[in-house]
């Protein structure tokens, strides 16, 4: 028994993300981290952009300790302080940074709210459709035959419909609400995550080390999610990291539209959704600020992906 | 060749069917559309006449086998409210939409190739890089927020442009269009700059590659060789050599510039079909929505079939590989 736990190390070694052979030191693990952060940080613009990042998530997070006011609660909003410029002060004495909207909200706690959920649905949308994506992957590349082309055609198909009509299809079925949207948005990434994964999966599989696994008679399931998806990650973080942004500007388009996020919790786009109306008359800010938040948000994460994307794959021209 | 083009004919027919089932059974799911027609005070009489008139009264699998045969007729339903076949609105507003999508497609070109030939020219240079970082925002910033900014600058502070609205619409060769007056034109500039901007992105990559390969080849160094200016070097060598891929990629993606133009139209309140789709999903249209549904999967399904035939008539061992599988 103990020789299988050893003979299961040995093939658990090269789970390291794209090996390369010049560098290979005693403690790879370690020291493959190591390197990967240190080069990640190689880039200003990318660091830049995981400070940006990291200050949001915790604005998010704490935002009932951050922002000015609760906008949710309605004894705490004036009608009398509505569409207020930015910089009025408030009846109850708060200065309105960012001005207020048409229930006398003020827009940086509306934001600092909306932030909380844009980043929550983006950041769990990707996770659930990776989780789902992921697997379905490798598991059509490692069943292969039958199974692997019935499971690709049908992600074929799915990628060749533009996400945003799929979700808006899906959405007008559903409903509004938090969890509609995540589930529309989970139905409509995790090809993406099948796609890349699987792709790696194919190369993978023909490694000695998966040959190795299966000559000791693992469960099919250990070598699947224990050998060969670990090894399928590197593309696969750089997909879900871009795919963050990108699942935030769809959720911000879904409720700007009127089938995303309900009235009672607005994400950053239904904040913009409200400020159109006012727009025309040159009232800017209710649109302007919610929208500047998104943008600076997927900037944040498209530096991240990108840098991601250098650093993980060396191989890539630089 | 035979055997794949029916092959593949074949799984185009099947994913039409498929489709038309799941879009057929998921309206079902959305709202009861006699809550939106009959009058709030209607009593249950009136509204079981509403039911029967719409064929809503029927078993479900009665609807589907009707709708199915109506639809192999060309019929897709009259819409509940126009009362009209659903297939003529969408058809009414389609000149708007493909009006929209073409101008867009235009300025998609206009943007992206120079700025791609340029970023390509000098991939290390600073304007290089930061054309490339540009195009990855193209890509990845809401485009209905940047639509709103357009208008915020053009239509409210500058006053320049109108903020949304088609212009007004003259018959040329029996299709109404607003693109031939100085008014409609107006109209048309910052809904199809919205639209443009992602596939501007998309053009800006592709003419970068395509640059920088191009740059590489013998005949752009024979052609320098030989003393032609750099001018038309790169109008006449690179830019005709880049185009190949510029335009397939563009044909590929006007079926998803037509599925854009939904939040463009209703950024824009641009009457296209986008924007009517909008609207069928919020008054519970479903003969409008099916229809629209059912159009936009044959045409996407029509395009994936000419792309998978061309590059099977291209590359034998597409076809090869398919015919055996």
């Amino acid at each position: 028994m103990a020789d299988y736990v050893r003979a299961d190390e040995v093939a658990i070694a090269p789970e390291i993300p794209e090996p390369l052979p010049a560098t290979v030191s005693s403690d790879r693990g370690e020291s493959l981290l190591r390197r990967h952060i240190d080069e990640f940080l190689k880039s200003p613009g990318a660091v830049a952009g995981l400070t940006v990042l990291i200050a949001l998530a915790l604005i998010a997070v704490f935002a009932p300790a951050i922002a000015p006011q609760n906008p949710y609660d309605l004894s705490k909003l004036d009608i009398m302080d509505n569409v207020l410029k930015p910089g009025e002060r408030l009846g109850s004495g708060i200065t309105a940074f960012l001005g207020t909207d048409d229930q006398g909200r003020d827009m940086l706690s509306a934001i600092i709210y909306g932030l909380r959920i844009s980043l929550a649905v983006g950041a769990i949308s990707v996770v659930i459709a990776c989780a789902i994506g992921a697997s379905v992957g490798v598991l059509a590349a490692y069943a292969g035959g039958r199974v692997e082309s019935v499971v690709m055609r049908i992600v074929d198909l799915q990628l060749s419909f533009p996400a945003i009509l799929v979700a808006l299809v899906l959405l007008a079925v559903f409903g509004r609400g938090v969890d509609k949207v995540v589930i529309a948005l989970v139905i409509v990434q995790w090809a993406y995550y099948a796609r890349t994964v699987r792709g790696s999966a194919l190369v993978e599989k023909r490694r000695e080390y998966i040959e190795a696994a299966r000559c000791l008679a693992l469960p099919k399931s250990r070598v699947v999610f224990r050998h060969l998806l670990p090894n399928c990650l590197p593309p696969l973080i750089v997909v879900a990291t871009v795919q963050v942004a990108h699942a935030i500007a769809l959720e911000s388009t879904l409720s700007f539209l009127g089938v995303g996020v309900p009235v009672t919790e607005p994400s950053l786009g239904m904040l913009i959704a409200h400020g159109y109306n006012y727009l025309l008359s040159g009232k800017y800010w209710i649109s302007t600020f919610p929208g500047v938040a998104l943008v600076i948000a997927i900037v944040a994460i498209n530096l991240v992906g990108d840098r991601l994307r250098d650093v993980l794959n060396p191989r890539l021209a630089r | 060749m035979l055997v794949y083009l029916i092959r593949r004919l074949g799984q185009s027919l099947l994913v039409i069917a498929v489709m038309a089932t799941l879009v057929f059974v998921a309206m079902f799911a959305v709202g009861d559309p006699v809550d939106i027609l009959a009058s709030p005070d209607a009593d249950q009489r009136e509204r079981d006449a509403i039911a029967k008139r719409l064929g809503l009264d029927r078993p479900l699998w009665e609807q589907f086998g009707l709708f199915v045969w109506r639809a192999l007729h060309g019929d897709l339903g009259r819409s509940f409210v126009y009362n009209v076949p659903a297939v003529d609105v969408i058809l009414q507003r389609l000149p708007a939409t493909l009006e929209l999508a073409l101008t867009g497609l235009v300025f998609s070109i206009a943007i992206g190739i120079p700025l791609g030939v340029l970023a390509g020219l000098k991939p290390y240079s600073r304007l290089g890089r930061g054309i490339m970082s540009g195009s990855i925002l193209g890509f990845s910033l809401p485009n209905f927020w940047i639509g709103l900014m357009l208008i915020l600058l053009f239509a409210v502070e500058l006053r320049l442009l109108p903020a949304g609205g088609r212009g007004p619409v003259v018959s040329v060769l029996g299709i109404p269009t607003a693109a031939f007056s100085l008014e409609g034109l107006k109209h048309l500039i910052l809904p199809a700059l919205t639209l443009a901007l992602y596939k501007s992105a998309l053009v800006i990559r592709i003419a970068q590659a395509g640059t920088r390969e191009v740059m590489l080849q013998d005949y752009i160094r024979f052609a320098r060789a030989k003393g032609l200016s750099r001018q038309r070097i790169i109008f006449v060598h690179v830019l005709k050599n880049i185009m190949i891929p510029v335009v397939t990629v563009l044909g590929l993606e006007l079926g998803s510039m037509i599925a854009f133009a939904v939040v463009t139209e209703t950024v824009f309140a641009y009457p296209g079909m986008g924007k009517l789709l909008i609207d069928s999903i919020n008054r519970l249209d479903r003969p409008v929505i099916v229809a629209y549904l059912m159009m936009t999967v044959v045409i996407f399904v029509i395009i994936n079939l000419i792309v998978d035939l061309l590059y099977a008539a291209i590359d034998p061992r597409v076809r090869l590989a398919e015919a055996k599988g």
